[in-house]
């Protein structure tokens, strides 16, 4: 029975903690508070449903105790300081039981999280952490190893960025309409930034690195389904047609393989089939941007059956409109890389020699790569060979690493030495 | 809740912005019940630091720190959350000159 009764405790905790988090974040007004009165109603249906048994809504029970738990440990403060008289706000004693936890409230917590973790007034380098800890429900020392922080410091990062909430009054509320584009757009970088840190761990070895890629995924479909606006389906497209190649990418020994190279075959088709339809909904909505133009590169890639049936003339038209809603030299290397594809080489050469000599890009690797691999079809081996060695030489990746120092070898044998 | 909104510029950009604008936009605010106060200031050059050290009052010229931009004027504000003071500090003039910080007020602990 109590084991039951434990595993049962552990389901609702996994299904529920974060929308009870949310709510209590919302009717305590403080992000400590909320997570200790959390776990104290969790502590207390441990307690209690052996003996009386699981309430009928598991929820609202858990946020009705932990909410009676937290009012419990401000009054008991407030003995010990006669002076504090508000130890009832307004919002804790006067509304309605019901209305704390019908379902349209406790979905608006979860944005109004999302919304205040991703507050633009916070520091960049603490939303990310805060999204994934309250929202995602990761522990800091997990979020400190995925990003190779030593856990005080993740969790000094946590904490100040709270304070800030606290102390500026960062509100708790999904943005109005004029603001929404905007801070909609940070949300959605946070996420992205996320699901990238999982996709292209940006160093060490790719596996030990806690699963972000999923976490960003679900993430954005939470975004969807509770904000189904065009640009948050055009991301969760996004990140699902990347997702649909994982297991292409790398071969057995964990090296990378190209997407022209991968076998097609293993691309998951329903994450395809999903991604794509999103991205559909996006373009048609006519009010999409920059993720939803990705997201239709995504899918003209996994359209195609093999590699060469790829449309490169679709793919270089969807770029120039990315360049044009958000020029960037990374965007412009990508565009080349496709003209390289539809029109050869040297015209890919020609536009990533341009970049270059405008001084961008000069420390990026995937730059010199790109000037590598056209160089190399160009059968112009000793500058392919020096173009790599330049990548090498700033790649971090041990996968990168490899693909790159195995290009190098295969260019060296008989040139140098 | 209280925000100080303060306005920084530089040096060149002081006048940048006409004050009638910027009497108009204090003008704007106290109409709507959002301003406590407001007030431009002198340039740094004007400026004095005063010290207590050891209890006795040190004097020195200028501010603490050589920065680019400096304290040009500050809106005290009153709004219900940081959207709020964020929104009105972007209405602000020379916001589009230069910066506006915008910092929370603290209440004494007394």
């Amino acid at each position: 029975m109590a084991d039951h009764i434990q595993e049962t405790v552990d389901a609702v905790y996994t299904a529920e903690s974060r929308r009870v988090l949310a709510t209590l974040i919302r009717l305590l007004g403080d992000f400590d508070a909320a997570e200790e009165a959390m776990h104290d109603a969790f502590r207390a249906a441990l307690e209690q449903w052996p003996r009386d048994g699981v309430p009928a809504n598991p929820r609202a029970w858990l946020v009705s105790t932990g909410r009676f738990k937290a009012i419990d440990a401000k009054r008991r403060l407030a003995r010990f300081d006669a002076l504090d008289d508000t130890a009832d706000g307004p919002e804790l004693g006067t509304v309605d039981p019901e209305a704390w936890t019908d379902r349209d409230s406790v979905e608006d917590d979860r944005l109004r999280l999302i919304f205040t973790c991703c507050h633009p007034a916070l520091a960049p380098d603490a939303q990310i952490p805060l999204t994934l800890r309250e929202v995602c429900g990761l522990t800091t020392e997990e979020i400190a190893r995925t990003f190779l922080v030593a856990a005080p410091a993740m969790a000094q990062r946590i904490v100040r960025a709270k304070g800030k909430i606290r102390d500026a009054r960062i509100p708790y509320r999904v943005p109005e309409a004029p603001e929404l584009p905007e801070r909609l757009d940070a949300a959605l970088r946070v996420i992205y930034l996320v699901f990238n840190e999982g996709y292209t761990a940006s160093s060490g070895a790719a596996v030990t690195r806690y699963d972000l890629s999923s976490e960003a995924i679900r993430l954005g479909r939470l975004l969807v389904d509770l904000l189904p606006e065009p640009e948050a389906m055009g991301l969760l497209g996004l990140m699902l047609l990347h997702e649909s190649r994982r297991a292409a990418r790398a071969d057995a020994a964990g090296d990378l393989v190209l997407l022209e190279d991968q076998d097609r075959s293993l691309w998951d088709r329903a994450s395809i089939a999903e991604g794509t339809a999103l991205v559909g909904r996006a373009l048609a909505s006519r009010r999409f941007g920059p993720y939803t133009v990705q997201g239709a590169i995504a899918a003209c890639h996994a359209a195609a059956r093999e590699a060469a049936a790829t449309d490169w003339d679709d793919i270089v038209r969807l770029y120039d409109a990315l360049l044009r809603m958000e020029p960037s030299p990374v965007i412009a290397l990508n565009r080349a890389v496709a003209v390289a594809m539809r029109d050869g080489p040297a015209e890919g050469l020609a536009i990533v020699d341009d970049i270059l000599a405008r001084g961008e890009l000069r420390d990026y690797r995937l730059a010199h790569a790109a000037r590598g691999e056209f160089c190399r079809r160009l059968g112009r081996s000793a500058e392919a060979r020096s173009a790599f060695e330049r990548a090498l030489a700033l790649a971090k990746q041990e996968p990168e690493r490899r693909f790159l120092e195995r290009r190098i070898r295969d260019l060296g044998l008989g040139i140098r030495d | 809740m209280k925000y100080a909104c303060l306005v920084y510029l530089e040096t060149d950009k002081l006048h940048a912005v006409k004050d009638t604008e910027c009497a108009a936009c204090g003008d704007g605010f106290r109409s709507r019940g959002l301003l406590v106060a407001a007030e431009a200031l002198q340039p740094v050059e004007t400026a004095t630091t005063v010290r207590v050290r050891n209890g006795r009052v040190t004097v020195t010229d200028g501010p603490f720190a050589e920065t680019k931009e400096q304290l040009a004027g500050f809106y005290l504000i009153e709004a219900a959350d940081l959207n709020e003071a964020i929104q009105i500090a972007s209405k602000i003039p020379p916001a589009r000159e230069g910066s506006v910080e915008v910092r929370p007020v603290r209440q004494l602990e007394v």
